[in-house]
């Protein structure tokens, strides 16, 4: 599913180089639910980012369902996350002009599905984080939980490889964390590829497998 | 990838909808720039039109022909009346004049001589308010016959009912035949209202004047029953050339329209120049929405990076708010036209008294709407471009 080796991605802060990632590798296999946890500044953001092809490596290889990603133009990386990386974002990341309805759908018009069949799916979708209810609700119309769970309708209603989690129950109370991470165990029983990433070690320890991110570099912590 | 026209119109109607106030407030410039130019330019056409409806019912169908050099062929009386004969011509008329002193007992006067022949009267439309034109008799037999107009009649003789009296042109007697109504309606009678006119037998004036010959030098033509003044034109051309060696500078034709290409060019300057001015101010309404646009990009980071992420390419990004800027323009364009309409109808029944009518020119209104259109994707390229350029961790992690 995803196959990382050696990538390394350095920054300029000033006059100090810093490495975010140095020679990192990783292996996720399909069906899998792996946790990534590491401190603030670890380069957990920057890990993210490049799995979720929101940039680039400058070096080292990254295989995303056997696809380099490196040589890829802007559009194809855009038509990359559309179609195989479903994301959840730590604050959600929804449109606020748009319904609930309208953010799921989003993705959708983005790859050209036909309007039924759209209407099909999101509402599938919707179902499945049980908000059918609040479909035409706007995000402000609607608790960090609910918001969260029209995120992750979004990121589903692709069908994507991967669901790319940041810090999903970052800005949530403790209860509804139980109710995001129902879903995330939900959505690895169906048979989905989860990876999240996230500083809180009894979310990490829920995943089938935890990878320790520090100063750029990875390591196991357990297998299952 | 490129989502369809239709959601991105929707989207961009959504995204203008959610801010009104601004939507409306960037539009003005657009909308006031719009009623510039369609309102200037329509009354400029309005009033146009009605001027040279004006100046055409004073009379077109008339060709004034001068000779300026006869080659050594002086065209004579007879060469006229051979001309006339000719297909697609109607009537010739030599024509000249002459200021004279013209005297009847103790008055006297200074009028103005035309000589010239019977076909004078049709081709300018005169109207006879007493006795009879001259004729084609009068002018074969160089007869000292003379007709009036009304202004002469009452001025020389101090009446109108003077037929058969005699008056004195520079000294030789003429016989009173005809008095001419005085009208305004054909151009040159309009300019020489208050002239004391004496039509005499073109022969006659020949003995009268030195400057005057046989040799003719200019004459009126006119158009026969269902011609064409352009046909008559064409052929009294042809005529000319062949006569004067096909030298086209030794004779000028001219006619009444030229008075009215005169106007059109004064007044399409004016079009271009009132239109100039207010497409200038529909460029200033551009910058207006490249400004809101720039500041819409800016707001909207974390929106670009959001659609960037769940995969909007850049074309569609793009697209977007290309789209939006064109909505805003054409909106403004729509209402701007709209507005044009009923402050043309609002002019329209105030100078109603006037005969002026202000109809909305359907040509600038297309002008207007493919400016503003122009101007939507011009000042908008900018700003979408920027938008699409963002990256997307950029616009993601920004506020």
């Amino acid at each position: 599913m995803i196959r990382i080796k050696d990538l390394c991605k350095t920054y300029q802060i000033g006059d100090e180089p810093v490495h975010a990632l140095d020679h990192a590798c990783l292996h996720v296999a399909p069906g899998e639910f792996v946790g990534i946890i590491g401190p603030s500044g670890s380069g957990k953001s920057t890990l993210m980012n490049i799995i979720g092809c929101l940039d680039v490596a400058d070096s080292g290889q990254y295989l995303l369902d056997g696809i380099p990603i490196e040589n890829y133009s802007e559009n194809q990386l855009a038509a990359i996350r559309n179609r195989k990386i479903g994301f959840v974002f730590q604050s959600f990341n929804l449109i606020p002009k748009l319904t609930a309805e309208e953010n799921v759908e989003l993705p959708l018009i983005y790859q050209g599905v036909k309007k039924p069949e759209r209407m099909e799916r999101v509402a599938a979708a919707l179902q499945r984080v049980e908000l059918t209810k609040r479909a035409n609700h706007f995000p402000t119309e609607l608790s960090g939980g609910q918001q969260q769970r029209v995120a992750i309708a979004r990121a589903i209603v692709t069908r994507p490889s991967l669901i790319l989690a940041d810090e999903p129950t970052g800005n949530l109370d403790s209860k509804t964390t139980l109710e995001i991470m129902a879903i995330f165990h939900e959505l690895h029983r169906q048979g989905n590829t989860i990876v999240l990433i996230t500083h809180d070690d009894s979310v990490a320890a829920q995943a089938q497998r935890s990878i320790h991110i520090l100063d750029g570099r990875l390591r196991e912590v357990k297998g299952s | 990838m490129i989502a369809s026209l239709n959601q991105a119109l929707r989207m961009a109607l959504k995204s203008i909808n959610g801010n009104k106030l601004r939507a409306v407030l960037t539009m003005l410039g657009i909308i006031i720039g719009v009623m510039a130019l369609v309102i200037l330019v329509s009354l400029v056409n309005g009033a146009t039109s009605s001027v040279t409806g004006a100046v055409s019912r004073l009379g077109t169908d008339l060709l004034t022909v001068t000779i300026s050099d006869d080659k050594g062929q002086p065209v004579t009386l007879s060469d006229l009346s051979d001309w006339a004969a000719a297909e697609n011509i109607g009537l010739t008329a030599a024509w000249q004049t002459e200021s004279a002193v013209g005297k009847s007992g103790e008055t006297a006067e200074s009028v103005q001589l035309t000589g010239t022949t019977a076909a004078y009267y049709d081709i300018q439309g005169l109207e006879l308010l007493l006795g009879r034109y001259l004729k084609s008799a009068d002018v074969e037999n160089h007869s000292k016959v003379c007709v009036l107009n009304e202004t002469a009649a009452k001025e020389l003789l101090g009446y109108t009912d003077c037929l058969g009296e005699s008056i004195a042109l520079n000294g030789l007697a003429f016989t009173v035949v005809g008095i001419l109504a005085d009208d305004d309606s054909s151009l040159t009678s309009a300019l020489s209202s208050g002239t004391l006119a004496v039509h005499i037998p073109y022969t006659a004036l020949i003995r009268l004047s030195s400057s005057v010959s046989s040799h003719i030098t200019s004459f009126y033509v006119s158009a026969p029953e269902g011609g064409t003044m352009e046909q008559a034109e064409a052929a009294m051309t042809a005529i000319l050339m062949e006569r004067l060696r096909q030298d086209e500078d030794a004779f000028t034709l001219s006619n009444q329209n030229m008075l009215e290409d005169a106007m059109s060019s004064i007044t399409s300057v004016l079009t271009i120049l009132l239109g100039g001015i207010a497409a200038i101010s529909l460029v200033v309404g551009g910058i207006g929405i490249m400004n809101i646009m720039l500041v819409t990009v800016t707001e909207r980071t974390r929106e670009i990076g959001i659609r960037k992420a769940i995969g909007a390419s850049r074309g569609t990004i793009l697209q977007q708010f290309l789209l939006e800027s064109v909505v805003l323009c054409m909106l403004g364009c729509a209402i701007g036209i709209f507005l044009s309409w009923v402050c043309l109808k609002v002019v329209g029944v105030v100078v109603a008294s006037l005969e002026l009518s202000f109809t909305m020119n359907l040509t600038v209104v297309l002008i207007a709407v493919l400016f503003c259109f122009l101007i939507g994707v011009g000042f908008g390229l900018y700003p979408a471009n920027k938008a699409a350029r963002m990256k997307p961790i950029d616009a993601l992690h920004c506020g």
